[in-house]
């Protein structure tokens, strides 16, 4: 059974379709990637999903139970953790605090302050910022804010891991560090939902990608049948072709 | 011995015997101080209260409230209507009580605005009660004001310092508990907040409507040293400019920021109200464009800046030594 699915999602924006009727499901211990250029509503699924905003029609199942509709804290106590496009980080805390928000409000139970310290420990240790957490986070670079970003969501020990174009803006290196570390919590047992931009980090690791164009599910498939698809090949080079235009 | 190791570790005993002196003499002073030097405590003391309750809403989850005045004045409104009927302990707990209520009421219907429209409604609110008070006591009361038999300086005096103090402490403690993170984060980020499985809509709500309970009991208490007051001197937007000034000023980072402003500006009011009368105002103004230009984290942002500018000088004036020295080797 797929631990996310989608049926018929759609989300209108005044008049404008910005997700239509978009079918999906992810599997328990995957990591799916979603592409698509500019606009086609990947972001926009992502904030169906964990509820930023209410779903026009359509409905979505975790695990077997609806929650489209829920309340986005509802969603992220039930095991659906994401991070965010633009950094969205608590601008007023050091590195701990922002991560400690996760480990004591993310899960379904109350967590004592002690799990939550060590939870929190755990996280930044897996991430690689340890010796940071005492910093404030505006001293941390974009590419380690994102990594907080990441261990503020396990810390909320979630199923299901949303990470909204993780690698954008990060330097070849970063980007592979990056690769590594989504793979690594994979391995902990973390499904992950992934949009992604840097083709290099999708094709390397996702098992499975779904493409989205215009709000609309073109096709899906592995990595190869991916990269073979004339449909997606002349959405991205159509693309190319109008940018040089 | 060194005494900047010495503060640092015995930092918290430090801290409580200061505190302790402070209750002290406080506690003392009406013994060796005029009738009307125990009335400028007691304001001091209500600043306090209504800037760090203010802070603990305004300043932890960024939605700047103008609204203290509407549950101050909904508490001095309280000990105006049921003074005769029921003791004076009883009426603080209503009138904190009322607020909190009305806080609440107020919040779940304004908390989904946002940035500057949350903070018109506040001060529209303001306005609202000085009407609709004043409506309503001509319609039912036929009368305009209401005389507020006084208590003794001296007992108000200390009933307002263990409001001070239940107030603080209530407000320490929270900040400390994982409900002043959640506070913290939605002031932080408040889409990250949500998503991070706080419950952002219920977090704001409940702390606006604890913060106003102490502003509420704050106006029962200073009802009696008013002896009259009408609904233009109840909510006076006044009372809800101050404690932000005051909370500005001092720092909101801290809870002792808005402590220290409270002080600092309830003592120049004073002074500079009875010998500047209305044109005090001018200096408030000046004072906080400077601090706003100059101290961008108040008062006590000034600490650490001194002490890095002093260190820096420090190590400057070492290092100059060791270079002359050099030079003369």
């Amino acid at each position: 059974m797929p631990i996310l699915e989608g049926q018929g999602v759609t989300k209108y924006f005044g008049g404008l379709a910005a997700v239509s009727n978009v079918d999906f499901h992810v599997d328990q211990g995957e990591i799916l990637g979603l592409i698509g250029p500019n606009g086609a509503g990947k972001t926009t699924l992502f904030n169906l999903i964990s509820a930023a905003f209410p779903i026009s029609s359509g409905e979505i199942r975790f695990k077997g139970r609806k929650i489209s509709g829920l309340k986005p804290h509802k969603i992220c106590r039930m095991g659906i953790a994401r991070t965010f496009q633009e950094i969205k980080v608590f601008a007023n805390m050091p590195v701990l605090q922002n991560v400690l928000v996760g480990a004591f409000f993310g899960t379904p139970t109350r967590v004592s302050a002690g799990d939550a310290a060590r939870e929190v420990s755990q996280a930044l240790e897996f991430v690689g910022l340890s010796a940071m957490s005492a910093t404030p986070i505006k001293d941390l670079t974009l590419g380690n804010q994102k990594r907080v970003e990441v261990a503020r969501a396990l810390a909320t020990k979630p199923e299901l891991l949303l990470l909204d174009e993780l690698m954008a803006g990060l330097n070849p290196a970063e980007v592979s560090e990056a690769m590594e570390l989504v793979t690594k919590i994979r391995d902990t047992g973390i499904t992950i939902f992934m949009v992604e931009h840097v083709m290099k980090a999708i094709m390397g690791i996702c098992g499975r990608i779904i493409v989205l164009h215009h709000g609309e599910k073109i096709t899906e498939g592995t990595p190869r049948e991916i990269t073979g698809n004339e449909q997606v090949i002349e959405i991205y080079l159509g693309e190319g072709a109008h940018a040089g235009s | 011995m060194d005494i900047t190791r010495f503060i640092s570790t015995h930092r918290k005993l430090l801290l409580v015997g200061f505190l302790l002196l402070i209750l002290i003499f406080i506690a003392t002073f009406p013994l060796y101080t005029r009738a009307s030097d125990v009335r400028v405590l007691t304001i001091i003391l209500i600043y306090v209260v209504l800037a760090v309750s203010w802070a603990m809403f305004s300043g932890t989850t960024g939605y700047m409230s103008l609204a203290p005045a509407a549950f101050f004045g909904l508490g001095i409104y309280t000990m105006a209507l049921l003074q005769e009927a029921l003791p004076f302990p009883v009426i603080i707990v209503i009138g904190s009580l009322i607020s909190f209520a009305f806080a609440l009421l107020v919040g779940l219907v304004t908390l989904r605005l946002r940035g500057i429209y949350f903070t018109i409604f506040t001060f529209g609110l303001v306005i609202f009660m000085t009407e609709i008070v004043q409506y309503l006591e001509t319609r039912l009361y036929n009368r305009h004001g209401w005389d507020i038999t006084p208590i003794d300086n001296v007992t108000i005096l200390y009933i307002m310092l263990g409001l001070v103090v239940v107030t603080v402490l209530a407000i320490y403690l929270i900040r400390r508990s994982r409900y002043g993170l959640a506070q913290l984060s939605i002031g932080g980020n408040e889409e990250a907040a949500e998503h991070m499985g706080i419950n952002t809509t219920r977090t704001k709500v409940l702390t606006f409507a604890v913060s106003s309970t102490f502003m509420g009991a704050a106006g029962v208490v200073i009802a009696p040293v008013l002896i009259y007051v009408n609904a233009n001197i109840a909510f006076s937007p006044f009372y809800s400019f101050m404690p932000i000034l005051m909370a500005i000023f001092g720092g909101m980072g801290q809870l002792s920021g808005p402590i220290i402003g409270a002080v600092i500006f309830g003592y120049l009011e004073m002074r500079l109200r009875s010998e500047l009368f209305n044109h005090f105002m001018l200096g408030f103004g000046i004072i906080m464009v400077a601090v706003i230009l100059f101290l961008p984290n108040g008062i006590v942002g000034l600490v650490p800046m001194l002490q890095s500018k002093l260190g820096g000088l420090m190590a400057r004036l070492r290092k100059g030594e060791q270079g002359e020295q050099h030079a003369n080797t």
